[in-house]
């Protein structure tokens, strides 16, 4: 894409890192994993949908071939298993009541 | 939370999610006189809840009158915009309705935490039992296998009544654990990703060409960095709502992250000066479900009724994107069939089947029903990659003055531009044949 069609000014608005990015929504996390992931069967898996699917970016690859996941910042959207090819890799349920993702009130 | 030994049930009617099609449910059966419990499973109604999007509560006539005098809305939108990018420019369709901006009104933007919480407050009125804090895990069958409650995460927390309306959300497990919904596609569900946008009201004001708490609507097509999907844009009163909406495998097969196509949609010439200098107050996430009348569940079993975003009841449809609208009449409708059967003592999906009629015979399913082509053609990989840079070019050329040359014919234009982009005759008239009969 050549620079005359997109805006690509530094001071256009702050650029934010993901983790400023997910620090801007209120998590009460649980000390229980609502969402498990299957580490064997990720081990075999080549696609790996949900490493760019989930909108949190909690399906970390790790250097061996595994899928290193996080629950702690999780919008519970369900993306992950819905792409998921690989039967039996995610295990997805809610949080328990009144934890997980909270938007904001004004 | 258990359930007496002396009275089998713990209400008439347990609702499962107090979003729009659960408090609207709760708040439709306890006006019948049915005793009803609201499970939410956030810490308040709203709060496990986001869209891109905008109210259309006139539904709700019936049920609040003049809802809009207490209802948080932020702003009333006046102005719809549908814009077509391509990679070098952008095609604005723009409508302004300045009478949607008083009484009874049109279309708001609301905080959905804000809206959800005020609606379900209305449901505690009306005299419904809110509960939050918890999560249904499963249902309760008697020996015959009919529904007769859920079970939740609560010590004791069993819960029993005649019916159970499911109302909990685009993931719905109670639908599925009750085989209403045999299998789920990924490809019917969208991943909408959103950032909500700081900025002082005078300057959304001034940039979006609205006053007082009048807003705009601007729906996109293009713009995704060739995920199929969409984007959007709602003003409230000093926030901006920008997202996009992303088909599930289109976005999975592909390298690109949900907020690299965010970021690279307010990167374009066309969007960019109006969010410039606006920061990210927060970001937020959910999915869609979006293939309208070809992805709905059965709506009725024995002993439980499914409203709202569990059953697939989204509009999806290019120029009309729904959804609370939809999810407040279902659950009405779903709470008033509810009550009809307990008085009827017939709580047998037979008993249940006026909910389908409901349906049937209102703009729930008439519009889905009318419009079920709708959500394919909008996501489908001509309208999506080849249409906007089509329409653009067209625009971009029959406007341009080249002098000397004498304006060339409207019709060279549009072949030239649509052989440039490869577009066949054939497929564009099938396109737009089955445009003009879908949204007849």
């Amino acid at each position: 894409m050549s620079p005359t069609t997109r805006i690509e000014r530094d001071n256009a608005w702050p650029e934010i890192s993901f983790e400023e990015r997910i620090g801007t929504a209120e998590f009460r996390i649980h000390e229980k994993a609502h969402i498990s992931v299957n580490g064997d069967s990720c081990r075999g898996c080549t696609t790996r949908e949900c490493v760019v699917a989930c909108p949190a970016n909690l399906f970390v690859p790790t250097s061996d071939g595994g899928i290193l996941f996080n629950y702690e910042n999780c919008f519970e959207c369900g993306t992950c298993y819905l792409v998921c090819n690989t039967e039996g890799a995610i295990s997805w349920t809610y949080p328990e009541g009144g934890y997980g993702i909270v938007f904001h009130r004004t | 939370m258990t359930s007496r030994p002396t009275a089998p049930h713990d209400a008439d009617i347990i609702v499962v999610g107090a979003g729009p099609a659960g408090s609207c449910a709760a708040i439709a059966a306890a006006r019948e006189g049915k005793s009803v419990i609201l499970i939410e499973r956030g810490p308040f109604p709203g709060s496990k809840n986001m869209y891109g999007g905008v109210v259309y509560a006139r539904i709700l006539d019936e049920l609040v009158p003049s809802w809009w005098e207490t209802a948080p809305v932020q702003r009333w939108v006046v102005k719809r915009s549908t814009m077509l990018l391509s990679d070098t420019g952008a095609l604005n369709v723009d409508f302004r309705a300045n009478a949607w901006g008083a009484p009874p009104y049109n279309g708001a933007t609301a905080y959905r935490p804000d809206f959800d919480n005020w609606l379900a407050g209305r449901a505690v009125d009306a005299g419904a039992r809110l509960v939050c804090s918890t999560t249904v895990t499963g249902l309760l069958r008697d020996a015959r296998g009919r529904i007769e409650g859920v079970k939740t995460d609560r010590p004791d927390g069993d819960l029993r009544a005649p019916v159970v309306i499911a109302c909990d959300g685009v993931n719905s497990f109670l639908a599925k654990e009750s085989g209403l919904y045999p299998h789920t596609d990924a490809s019917h569900f969208t991943l909408g990703v959103k950032e909500t946008l700081a900025l002082p009201k005078h300057i959304i004001d001034e940039r979006f060409g609205v006053r007082d708490n009048h807003g705009v609507d601007i729906e996109i097509l293009g713009g995704t960095s060739g995920v199929n999907g969409g984007g959007f844009i709602y003003t409230n009163l000093d926030t901006i709502g920008l997202g996009v909406v992303l088909n599930l495998p289109k976005l999975a097969a592909q390298r690109k992250r949900p907020e690299e196509i965010i970021a690279d949609l307010k990167r374009h010439p066309a969007i960019a000066p109006l969010i410039e200098g606006a920061e990210v107050k927060e970001y937020s996430a959910h999915v869609i479900p979006e293939a309208g009348f070809d992805m709905m569940p059965t709506m009725v079993a024995d002993g439980m009724l499914v409203a709202g975003d569990a059953a697939a009841l989204c509009l999806a449809a290019g120029i009309w994107l729904e959804g609370v609208n939809f999810a407040m009449a279902s659950g009405m409708y779903a709470g008033q069939t509810a009550a009809e059967a307990l008085t009827k003592n017939d709580v047998s999906a037979r008993g249940l089947s006026g909910y389908t009629n409901r349906l049937e015979t209102s703009f729930v399913l008439r519009d889905h029903k009318k419009l079920r082509k709708i959500p394919h053609l909008v996501l489908s990989d001509r309208v999506q990659h080849q249409y906007p840079a089509f329409v653009a070019g067209v625009v971009e050329r029959v406007f341009r003055v080249d002098n000397p040359h004498p304006k060339p014919g409207v019709r060279r234009i549009v072949r030239e531009e649509r052989k440039k982009a490869g577009i066949r005759l054939r497929d564009l008239l099938r396109d737009g044949w089955t445009g003009v009969r879908g949204f007849g």
